[in-house]
């Protein structure tokens, strides 16, 4: 009995573990501001430097990334962020906080999913604009919004 | 391993609206301890979600994420029945994955 549920975990590790492989298989360069993980745009200490490690250039202004967010945190630890990108074809939404000692929040692939759109909550260390750059058709677009915080949320 | 995951998805026409609730403490390497040592870095770095074994949505996060991060997408072109898969990994090479059957 006791043999057999061995057995019956071994298995599903090996299946678990070529689903991993799978995965790492599919992600193609398209996928440049997704996965896989981006050490150099994580390290990166200002938004230009973050940007740079994406290879995002020169994002042009666009009214068309709509960005929900509090104007006053009073928790920076949680501020809630809702992004939806308006632009035809948005391959993948990149968010930037200025102000926080390592800006770069997150990029996620939306070029699958067919919705450009997300909801994230994030720390704010101090009021700081929340900036969102959108990839779509091989161009850069960015817009940002101001979040002012009450109690920062980092570092505590 | 890590906690569950809590995944709600609904459906409104062809378009799944997921959401996701993470248990990670999520340390930005910022912060002390009781005894003033700094706490390392631990944060999850990528997420991935599969629709019937496709990937439909892909992330990078930081520590900037908030602790117990919640992530809210949508996904086109689902329906009732599909398996939605989300997996997690973090810079400690800690994973996990869970998997739900829409429209249940």
């Amino acid at each position: 009995m006791d043999f057999k549920r061995r057995s019956v975990l071994r298995g599903a590790g090996a299946a678990g573990a070529i689903v991993a492989a799978a995965a790492a298989g599919l992600v193609k360069p398209s996928a440049a501001l997704a996965a896989p993980f981006n050490k150099a745009a994580h390290e990166a200490k200002n938004t230009a430097d973050a940007m740079k490690a994406l290879g995002v250039a020169s994002p042009a202004e666009s009214k068309d990334i709509v960005i929900k967010a509090p104007d006053i945190a009073e928790n920076g630890a949680v501020v809630p962020i809702e992004i939806e990108s308006k632009i035809p074809n948005t391959e993948s939404i990149a968010v930037f906080i200025d102000k926080n000692p390592f800006p770069f929040v997150g990029s996620f692939d939306v070029s699958k999913s067919g919705v450009p759109f997300v909801a994230i909550r994030v720390k704010v260390g101090e009021s700081s604009p929340v900036r969102v750059v959108a990839m779509a058709g091989g161009k850069a677009y960015t817009t940002a919004k101001e979040v002012k915080v009450t109690i920062g949320g980092c570092g505590g | 391993m890590a906690d569950p995951m809590k995944i709600r998805a609904t459906l409104q026409g062809d378009v799944a609206d997921v959401r996701v609730l993470m248990s990670h403490p999520m340390e930005t390497g910022q912060r002390k301890d009781s005894s003033g040592n700094v706490v390392p870095l631990h944060f999850i770095q990528t997420i991935t979600a599969q629709l019937n074994g496709k990937t439909v949505f892909e992330a990078t996060t930081t520590q900037a994420i908030s602790r117990n991060p919640v992530f809210a997408f949508k996904v086109k072109g689902a329906k009732a029945g599909d398996k939605l898969s989300i997996t997690w990994e973090d810079n400690k090479g800690d994973k996990r994955t869970d998997e739900i059957t829409l429209g249940s």
